[in-house]
């Protein structure tokens, strides 16, 4: 690929756009980068998304049929990959530009679509099923009669910002990104600023840590800056531990460039000529794109010995994390690039005095980074007009779970949840009731119904004792049991603590054991038990506390906040389960009762052939019944019985 | 041995940071961590084996049996559990008979729990090799399984 | 630089730069500790020592936490004892509490908390940690259960013995201490030193006991009972049982172990004094061969493991003498069974050593199957044997040892501190070549605390140069030394920091100034003893006059030595 043809492209890149000395680049160098970034394309061109969640929904079986459709039907067409357009529930997405014409956007495009869609496209039988907006800008042919993207409630209460490259470019390529003005406000940087003067404008545009801490990014960098030292590091956290977050991910997959901009922006702010992109494991997609974008970066010379001449030097690698969520903290991270278990150590000192290898280290997430090539781009005072007086800005969410639309989402500092869950995701999916929306992940909370009008702002939500948390967002409906959810995430808690200190250790374990506990069968049980129970959650409030009073780390500092948050909004679903031993969301298996209704049971002998403990009995064509003693509450009877004989209770 | 001597090829003898990413390459290379690999990572990194394995098994990616021929990854990632999947995962377990990290008798199967893999809206997900399988339910588990099992044996 | 800082709404005298811990403990308040170790930079790990600070959102940790100008503190509170109780009842929720029947009942340091805290009531119920015990290794026991992953053991290993044998294993609930591999012990780098054992708070290190064989062997008529102890063992026996010691308790120590039903006691203070003639022989035999080749002393069995596993290649500059413990055995296993059965004769020897446990069962240490040594005890276990027995050692009257090993110098009693057995060698050589007083400021250096210390002495017109390890942190240096060409005339390398003093066996000393305590001990008595080298001592000039000539097996001295090899563990 590396041919004659690129290399003059490099240099027409290289010099022409990112050594040009002013902002405004000559008419003729427009008009290349306008064909680059493929702005009135003469052919056909079919943008495909191709992140995890497109993969994941059969994306590149699409594109392969897209390939195969364009070379039988013998169209002259580009096939572009891009980052996930965001709407996971769309997935795979196909937007199909024809030339002079607005794009259109397909949701759904799994392999046997591919021809019926393409089909209607070209030969404008449009199959509207299928078909979810259109997307444009002046100079274009609009459909008529398509509703345009920004108008459908997924993107209309969207602000993206960050995000705003997504589904339109190509993330493996550094010419489309230096197209679309990429390296350019780095470039910027380390012509025209001291490290003093980076920081300082980042911390006038507001910005803070996107992990969750808001912690104010420039003022982090300043006392990394102004700790004395021969090196220092940057390290970006990619390590994305919330289980259920995938903001991290999606932003590496669909923009990896944005990403190294801001680390050499932010390396630069600190003077830091090393910088490692401490990334999740087990996410090949991610890994390969960055990895490729980090030798492109090297080889057009924006990353590397003597930036462009600049006489700055930076390098970056990737350093695969190795499984365990706590890694994720500082301490802990950096313990672990060492060469060490990752467990939390004691603060003071701080990385940004004491850090990778005794030197002064900044560690920032990934969606903090992505937003400084802009600030550096248009200034502090634009990126102030988004958001509120103490939080500045977009925020990125992955918005999970029960909502009719779901994916990653980018909205402005200051919009409520309740535009998030009745707006973006347009309510929830079946008609269902909406419960809960759960932010933060295992360290996180719960907000329901009475304060989704709280706004996204750290400081709002820190007032009501909400962690904004890195990105997680999980809409649950009513069939999800508090209970159990707040035991899984205490399951996952308690296997992630890095067990170096009691109360986390045992505290985690204790409270999952309590909540187990609650969920669990009632096998003869005597009337002790209940009194068991109920004493086991007058500890966890206990425990809970203590927990957060004393653990080392944000791990076990925050590890009883699901508890707390479903305790004070759902006290009486636990008061169902301890007392009534009832579990209203048909949860818990422990706690289900399935009996087969003689009326409707026909004998077909299915049920007993499918109970993987052997708990039903009959006799052929007679009603069949359930031993309840034997009886694991999974429900695979129910699921399979065709004549809905099989009821729980 | 050859293997592990050209991956430590790579590294600089007694980097002691380099213990994790050498750890992953070997892991990648040969499917798991050896004694005998533990051994020559210690020697080469200067390193106590009570350490490099103290180290390892901290991290949920190390694992100390040979893979299954057939490797399961299953989401355990929060949008999945509430899509249903620790009904899934139960029936893998029982299916199998092996917990998370294990490997069966026969050699056939191993499977492991992940956290998110970006496919939320498709979970419960199951990733075996290249293919993922979507809005998986503990019933499809038994049909599932059979139909790897042909692909273990082929291998 | 000094300050103010409020505590308790009083003001106490604090130093810039000190923990709030101790600020605390130098104004009379006690914070219980339970990961914290002196000497060491502190983990945060237990966090029983937290603390309430104005200002904080949390509560602190004393151990770690510096103090500042501003601080006001609240020790206890009762926010900081709602923790400190619930952090001691989470630890207790899934403990084995085994304390009836468990190494460390009456003196652990959990129990102590619990007692402390007054929990007196189970109000945080968990399963419990499955019980796992490893008693494969002949001097230390892991009982995983009682653990509670304080994590001392694992920073002593690595930090102060550098054996690096043990560390944490998994993560969460699954976290343990043990091996690499999670292999029982005897596949182990463990070199059974027991430093792990003396800052172990709980049961779940300890040595192995081997109680109930000697009392087995103590109700056999059949048996001739033999038993010898090291020359710092009635003094740790004071210390251990809190009673006074003084000049004569040695003796009373003979009486005890005569009643609790030994038929011979022995010091093995005479083997040590075997050992430094015998050293001093080598040493001045090398010396007039002019070859330059150093001698280290192999007396100190952890020492030597570590060296047949970490530093093979030196194995042939170690002296091929035992230890004191195997001299005076070998020598009790050929006189005293006087041409009979050997197998009827029991020796049990005492030592401040967990690791002589293990160097009794050395393959060269037996001769035809029967151990020079049957049983090695710590000076723990020889306490609960004599308060088994009924003993009251304040109130006996005191009795001799047994010869021909009842006497034993004050060089043999030196030799328990780090240098000693160095020092004493060097006085074998002034004492022979008839010199008075050594160069005193030269053995003040071979007496001072770092890990690697050299010094040189003339004696009669002649330079040794000797090297000491205190700890074995001091071997690095020392094969730095011997690498750049040092040469050395005698090398001495102590497993624990201090030597015996500080070994294994003993009652945990706590702190170094604990065990410089002891040494200082040492070299009181040392100066105040009347026979001060094997020269002089009336039990070596029986045994190598009378004893060893006319005992066939004794006469070449060849049961004096031993051999090393290397040994494949998993390192
Ligand atoms: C248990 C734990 C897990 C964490 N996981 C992550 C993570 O996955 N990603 C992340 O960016 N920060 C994580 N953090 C926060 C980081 O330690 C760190 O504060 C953050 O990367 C700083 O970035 P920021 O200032 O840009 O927000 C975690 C913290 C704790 C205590
Ligand atoms: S709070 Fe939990 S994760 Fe953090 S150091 Fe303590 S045990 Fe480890
Ligand atoms: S719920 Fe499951 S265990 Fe119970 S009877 Fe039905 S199939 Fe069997
Ligand atoms: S599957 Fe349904 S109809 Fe058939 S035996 Fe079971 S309960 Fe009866
Ligand atoms: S370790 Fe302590 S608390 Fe535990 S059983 Fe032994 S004496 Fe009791
Ligand atoms: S302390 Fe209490 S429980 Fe223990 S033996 Fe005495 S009476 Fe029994
Ligand atoms: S006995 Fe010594 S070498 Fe063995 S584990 Fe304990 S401290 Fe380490
Ligand atoms: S074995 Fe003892 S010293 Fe080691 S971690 Fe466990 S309790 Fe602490
Ligand atoms: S220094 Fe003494 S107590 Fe320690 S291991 Fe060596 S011989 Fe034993
Ligand atoms: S609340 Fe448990 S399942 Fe309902
Ligand atoms: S939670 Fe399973 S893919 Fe996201
Ligand atoms: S003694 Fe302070 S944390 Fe353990």
């Amino acid at each position: 690929m590396k041919g004659e043809k690129s290399n003059e492209l490099m240099t027409f890149l290289v010099e022409e756009v990112l050594r040009y000395g002013s902002d405004t680049l000559p008419a003729a160098t427009e008009k290349r980068l306008s064909e680059i970034r493929r702005e009135k394309p003469s052919v056909p061109v079919i943008y495909i998304s191709s992140g995890s969640a497109a993969i994941i929904a059969g994306s590149e079986k699409s594109a392969e049929a897209a390939d195969l459709y364009l070379k039988e039907m013998g169209i002259n067409g580009l096939i572009v990959r891009t980052g996930g357009h965001g709407p996971a529930v769309f997935e795979p997405i196909f937007s199909v530009q024809l030339p002079g014409k607005n794009r259109l956007v397909f949701r759904n495009i799994t392999e046997d679509k591919v021809e019926a869609t393409l089909n209607g496209v070209f030969h404008n039988d449009m199959p509207d099923e299928d078909l979810v907006a259109q997307s444009g800008s002046t100079g274009f042919e609009a459909w008529h009669g398509i509703p345009f993207i920004e108008d459908i409630p997924f993107f209309k209460f969207q602000k993206r910002v960050v995000l705003e490259n997504f589904g339109f470019y190509d993330p493996e390529s550094i010419e489309e990104y230096i197209a679309r003005g990429g390296y350019r406000s780095f470039l910027k940087t380390i012509r025209n600023y001291t490290h003093e003067e980076v920081c300082d404008i980042v911390e006038r545009s507001g910005l803070r840590g996107r992990s969750g801490g808001g912690f104010t990014t420039g003022l982090k960098w300043k006392y990394a800056l102004n700790s004395a030292s021969d090196n220092r590091y940057l390290i970006c956290n990619a390590k994305e531990s919330d289980p259920g977050s995938y903001c991290d991910r999606s932003v590496l997959e669909g923009d990896p460039h944005r990403l190294i901009e801001g680390i050499c922006i932010a390396s630069y702010a600190i003077g830091a000529s090393n910088a490692v992109i401490f990334l999740k494991t087990g996410s090949p997609h991610p890994y390969t794109r960055l990895k490729n974008a980090l030798d492109a970066a090297r080889e057009y010379g924006v990353i590397g010995h003597n930036i462009l001449s600049s006489g700055f030097n930076l390098d970056i690698i990737i350093r695969e994390e190795a499984g365990a969520f706590v890694c994720g903290e500082e301490t802990a991270l950096i313990g672990s690039l060492e060469g060490k278990r990752g467990m939390p150590e004691l603060k003071p000192p701080y990385p940004t005095s004491d850090g990778l290898y005794g030197k002064p280290t900044v560690i920032n997430n990934v969606e903090t980074l992505m937003n400084v090539p802009l600030i550096m781009a248009r200034g502090p005072e634009w990126f102030r007009t988004m958001g509120t007086s103490n939080s500045k800005g977009t925020k990125l969410f992955s918005l999970g779970g029960r909502g009719r639309y779901t994916g990653l989402i980018e909205v402005e500092m200051g919009t409520t949840f309740r535009t998030i869950v009745e707006g973006i995701s347009d309510g929830i999916r079946d008609g269902r009731a909406f419960k809960a929306l759960q932010i933060g992940g295992p360290s996180g909370t719960f907000i329901t119904d009475k304060n989704l009008d709280l706004t996204v702002d750290f400081d709002a939500l820190k007032e009501q004792g909400i962690a904004m948390g890195s990105g997680g967002l999980i809409i649950i409906d009513e069939t999800t049991c508090m209970v159990d959810f707040v035991r899984f995430y205490m399951d996952f808690i308690h296997k992630e603590s890095c067990g170096k200190c009691i109360p986390c250790r045992e505290g985690t374990g204790r409270m999952l054991e309590i909540l187990e506990n609650i969920i669990r069968k009632p096998h003869n049980e005597d009337s002790n038990a209940t009194l068991e129970r109920f004493k086991g959650v007058m500890q966890l409030e206990v425990i809970a506390s203590v927990m957060k009073d004393t653990s080392l780390c944000g791990l076990g500092q925050t590890a009883p906040n699901p508890f707390i948050s479903a305790l004070s909004n759902f006290r009486e679903e636990f008061e169902e389960h301890i007392f009534d031993r009832r579990c209203r969301a048909n949860v818990c298996r422990g706690l289900r009762t399935f009996s087969i209704d003689v009326d409707k049971c026909t004998g077909c002998t299915i049920c007993a052939s499918k109970c993987p403990v052997n708990a039903i009995y009959g006799t052929r064509l007679q009603p069949f019944f359930i031993v309840d003693d034997k009886c694991i509450g999974c429900g695979i009877c129910k699921d399979v019985c065709k004549f809905s004989a099989v009821t729980v209770r | 041995m050859k293997k592990i001597e050209d991956i430590l090829g790579h590294y600089r003898a007694g980097s002691h940071e380099s213990l994790i990413p050498i750890l992953q390459d070997i892991q990648a290379e040969e499917g798991y961590l050896s004694e005998n690999a533990i051994v020559q990572i210690g020697r080469f990194l200067e390193m106590s084996t009570t350490k490099i394995y103290g180290l390892a098994t901290f991290y949920d990616r190390f694992r100390f049996i040979p893979c299954g021929k057939v490797h399961l990854r299953i989401c355990d990632g929060t949008t999945c559990f509430i899509n249903g999947s620790e009904a899934v995962i139960n029936a893998i377990r029982e299916n199998l008979g092996i917990e998370p990290g294990q490997t069966t008798r026969d050699g056939k199967f191993s499977y492991e729990l992940t956290s998110c893999m970006g496919g939320c809206n498709e979970g419960p997900v199951i990733n075996v090799g290249d293919n993922y399988h979507n809005h998986v339910k503990p019933e499809d588990i038994p049909e599932l399984i059979t139909k790897l099992k042909v692909l273990a044996d082929l291998k | 630089m000094q300050f103010t800082i409020e505590v308790n709404n009083k003001s106490i005298k604090a130093e810039k730069g000190e923990t709030i811990l101790s600020a605390l403990n130098r104004n009379g308040i006690i914070i219980p500790t339970l990961c914290r170790m002196q000497e060491f930079t502190p983990t945060g790990a237990c966090r029983m020592c937290v603390v309430e600070v104005e200002g904080r959102d949390r509560l602190v940790t004393a151990c770690s936490a510096l103090v500042e100008e501003w601080m006001k503190i609240q020790t206890h509170s009762p926010r900081v004892i709602r923790a400190r109780k619930t952090i001691v009842e989470l630890l207790l929720s899934n403990h084995p509490d085994d304390c009836l029947y468990c190494d460390r009942n009456l003196d652990c340091e959990l129990q102590k908390l619990s007692d402390q805290m007054q929990v007196r009531e189970r109000r945080i119920h968990g399963s419990k940690i499955k019980p796992r015990r490893d008693q494969s290794s002949p001097s230390i026991v892991r009982e995983l259960s009682k653990c509670i992953l304080c994590g001392r053991c694992i920073r002593v290993c690595e930090e102060v013995v550098t054996a690096t044998s043990i560390d944490f294993i998994n993560r969460g609930r699954a976290t343990h201490v043990g091996p690499a591999m999670d292999r029982d012990f005897n596949f182990s780098s463990c070199i059974h030193c027991g430093q792990c054992v003396l800052v172990c708070p709980t049961g779940a290190l300890h040595e192995k006991h081997y109680l109930s064989e000697v009392q087995e062997q103590l109700s056999k008529n059949d048996v001739t009972r033999v038993i010898q102890y090291s020359p710092l063992v009635p003094y740790a026996l004071a210390e251990e049982l809190g009673v006074k010691y003084h000049r004569d308790f040695d003796r009373l120590l003979n009486a005890a172990l005569r009643k609790a039903g030994f038929e011979k006691v022995f010091l093995s203070g005479a083997g040590t004094d075997i050992l430094i003639t015998e050293l001093t022989d080598e040493v001045l035999s090398v010396k007039r061969a002019k070859t330059n080749k150093p001698l280290i002393i192999s007396a100190c069995p952890a020492w030597v493991k570590y060296c047949e596993q970490f530093f093979p290649d030196i194995l042939p500059m170690l002296s091929t003498l035992k230890t004191p413990q195997q001299i005076t055995g070998a020598i009790i296993k050929s006189v005293v069974p006087a041409g009979g059965d050997k197998s009827r004769v029991y020796t049990v020897s005492v030592t401040p050593c967990t690791a002589m446990k293990f160097e009794a069962r050395r393959d060269s240490m037996t001769r035809k199957g029967i151990s020079d040594i049957d049983t090695v005890l710590t000076v723990r276990e020889l306490a609960r044997l004599i308060i088994l027995y009924g003993i009251d050692i304040t109130n006996i009257d005191p009795e001799p040892a047994d010869e021909p090993m009842s006497l034993r110098s004050s060089s043999a009693l030196l030799a328990e501190t780090a240098g000693g057995m160095t020092e004493a060698v060097l006085r074998s050589i002034l004492n022979r070549a008839g010199g008075k007083e050594n160069d005193k400021q030269a053995i003040k250096k071979l007496r001072a605390g770092s890990p690697f210390r050299e010094a040189t002495l003339a004696i009669g017109g002649i330079d040794y140069s000797v090297a000491i390890v205190d700890g074995l942190k001091g071997v690095e240096k020392l094969m730095q030394m011997l690498g750049s060409g040092a040469s050395y005339d005698l090398i001495e390398v102590m497993a624990c920091p201090g030597g015996c003093v500080n070994g294994g066996g003993m009652v945990p000393a706590g702190s170094r100034e604990a065990v410089r305590q002891r040494s200082r001990f040492v070299f009181q008595s040392d100066e105040q003893e009347a026979v001060r080298g094997p020269e002089h001592s009336a039990s070596v000039a029986e045994l190598n006059d009378k004893v060893f000539k006319q005992c066939e097996e004794l006469s070449d001295k060849k049961l004096f030595h031993t051999h090393f090899a290397k040994r494949d563990v998993l390192l």
